[in-house]
């Protein structure tokens, strides 16, 4: 057979050595999050308890709980939710379903992939100007979530369009021959083919508008209230702001307190993720087509 | 209603499709289509109403030349108020520049790694490593910039104060690389297998195949990602605020403090009034910020769909 000529052996130490340094990089780039999570968990995890979920901040934010925080994060996905699924859903549908390859459709890609890269803090300054100021919503729930709604469509939209576009052809074609419109084709046959493609990406924007800041700073969430909302006119507390608030803003804050708050808001969103991960994972290994 | 008289009614109405389920049909159509072009009124709506708040000022007031120019930024000041944005957009380029050259070698050897070395298990953990990592909400970051990384970067370099650019541009660089290594890997993925197995014929090893074949071919799609995680670092709020010591200054090493240009609206804009000088010329900053970044992903989108097309 071949020999093993000196060229083949210099060939063949570089490719080990090119394998080592592309297993180094990955590992770097992975390594610095778990070091991140074990600090936060050594750090915070002690201070983690119902209690720390459930009673309001004391003595000016430096003992206490973290609830309405909690509260306020939960109101205000919810809203956003409201609006930003039926929208984004839609706006899926027609891409998916119903758009030509034309000039208008190419502008809606755009606009979508320019919905997603301009900097939330610019997001911000339209909710400001446009919910707060122009309609006059205030700073309250409202406005915060239709700013972080706008915000996050990007993801159901794109998320909705993958699974739609993920149902073949086929099962269309043959609905259409059954003489069904377009939209009982969509209905009874797409969308359910679909749902649980659409719920990950549902899940996925949870947990980014859970962790977003900057669009709420100014256009709903403060960084403190005595009260809890009552309604989406309300303003109210947030974990991301809380986070930035009692590491930032409090002096006096014990050290435990902020890491607290920090690894909840992490948990928080990476058990979403997770979640629509292995959602995903589970979706492919039983796929019917 | 009752419809126009027909003459012969027993033959074409089994031909006129137009009974409830028509009806709900276009409705549906119209529907989806305002949802589909709702993305479109967004956008424009952003524009138009951060240049409505920002626009009157922008023209009357503000001097471009000194906008542009001065490194004074001292907005608040009563007599003398100064608008130079030189020195936060200094900030923010020394922080996306340095984190660029953290995340580009990274993200592109995870995304090389994953897209052609690793297999089956290792693949399927790193890429799920690299999701959840791009889901590290942007205030974490910056929470770990200021407690973690900043006494580390007193201690390690004998500073006084570690909220630097060093420490704001390797946050930002570990925030930008999952996302850059994602869409580089689609690059990768893209380029077809035949070119794999042409320069494996050849007799290439591995890392020819990678670097004379694999690359050139996915040269667009890296390329479109490298600016992707060059608009993502330029638009990052919290992070950036929380990391770089938040002072105006031109820096001239990594060891100094420095401002960026969003993190200056996020500092000051809740302590506006309305329609004041200093909040319009904040505005006049997103719109800056708004243009800038609308370019970036433009042109990454155009480079992404060029190879998409070839």
């Amino acid at each position: 057979m071949f020999a093993a000529t000196e060229l083949n052996q210099k060939n063949q130490r570089t490719e080990k050595l090119v394998r080592l340094l592309f297993i180094l990089m990955a590992s770097l780039l992975i390594l610095p999050v778990l070091i991140i999570l074990g600090t936060l968990i050594y750090k915070g995890g002690g201070i983690i308890s119902i209690d720390f979920l459930f009673t309001d901040p004391t003595n000016g934010m430096t003992e206490g709980g973290i609830f309405p925080a909690l509260l306020g994060t939960i109101w205000l996905v919810a809203v956003a939710l409201v609006i930003s699924v039926p929208l984004g859903i839609a706006a899926a549908i027609y891409l998916s379903e119903y758009a030509p390859d034309n000039w208008l459709t190419r502008l809606i890609n755009l606009a979508i992939i320019n919905l997603a890269g301009v900097p939330s803090i610019v997001h911000a300054l339209f909710g400001v100007g446009a919910f707060v100021v122009f309609l006059e919503f205030g700073t309250s729930i409202l406005s915060a979530s239709l700013t972080l709604a706008i915000m996050t469509l990007p993801v159901v939209i794109v998320s909705t369009r993958e699974s739609l576009q993920a149902v073949p052809h086929s099962f269309r074609e043959a609905c259409w021959n059954m003489g069904a419109t377009r939209w009982q084709t969509i209905r009874r046959v797409v969308l359910p083919n679909a749902v649980s493609g659409i719920l990950t990406g549902i899940i996925l924007e949870v947990s980014r508008t859970a962790g977003e800041t900057a669009p709420i700073m100014f256009t709903g969430a403060v960084f403190f209230s005595p009260f809890l909302p009552q309604g989406i006119m309300d303003q109210t507390m947030a974990m991301s702001l809380h986070l930035f608030v009692v590491s930032t803003q409090v002096p006096g804050v014990p050290e435990n307190l902020p890491y607290g708050v920090a690894l909840v808001l992490i948990g928080m969103v990476l058990l979403m993720n997770s979640i629509s991960i292995a959602f995903r994972m589970h979706l492919r290994g039983k796929k019917k087509w | 209603m009752s419809a126009p008289l027909n003459p012969n009614p027993g033959c074409t109405q089994d031909f006129d499709r137009r009974n409830l389920d028509w009806y709900i049909d276009k409705a549906v159509q119209v529907l989806v289509f305002m949802g589909g072009i709702s993305a479109i009124i967004f956008i424009v709506g952003i524009f138009l109403f951060i240049t409505k708040e920002g626009i009157g000022f922008l023209i009357e007031t503000l001097d471009l030349h000194e906008f542009f120019g001065s490194p004074y930024w001292e907005p608040s000041d009563e007599d003398a108020p100064e608008y130079g944005i030189l020195a936060l957009m200094a900030g923010t380029a020394s922080v996306t520049g340095l984190a660029m050259l953290i995340a580009i070698p990274f993200s592109l050897g995870t995304a090389i790694y994953i897209a052609e070395f690793a297999t089956g298990k290792t693949r399927e953990w790193l890429k799920v490593l690299v999701e959840l990592l791009a889901a590290i909400p942007s205030v974490v970051w910056g929470f770990i910039g200021l407690t973690i990384m900043n006494p580390l970067i007193i201690e390690l370099f004998d500073i006084p104060v570690g909220l630097t650019v060093l420490n704001a541009g390797i946050i930002l660089g570990l925030m930008a690389a999952p996302i850059m290594t994602s869409i580089a890997e689609d690059a990768l993925k893209a380029v077809p297998d035949r070119y794999r197995e042409a320069a494996e014929a050849m007799g290439a090893t591995r890392w020819q195949v990678i670097f004379k074949a694999v690359l050139p071919a996915a040269k667009n799609g890296l390329l479109g990602a490298i600016l992707l995680g060059v608009g993502r670092g330029f638009g990052e709020t919290m992070a950036v605020l929380m990391a770089t010591g938040h002072a105006v200054n031109i820096p001239g090493s990594v060891f100094d403090s420095v401002r960026a240009l969003t993190a200056t609206i996020a500092a000051e804009l809740g302590e506006t009034a309305v329609g004041s000088d200093h909040y319009q010329v904040l505005f006049t900053i997103g719109i800056f910020l708004f243009l800038i970044t609308f370019l970036i992903n433009l042109t990454a989108d155009l480079i992404v769909r060029g190879i998409k097309k070839s």
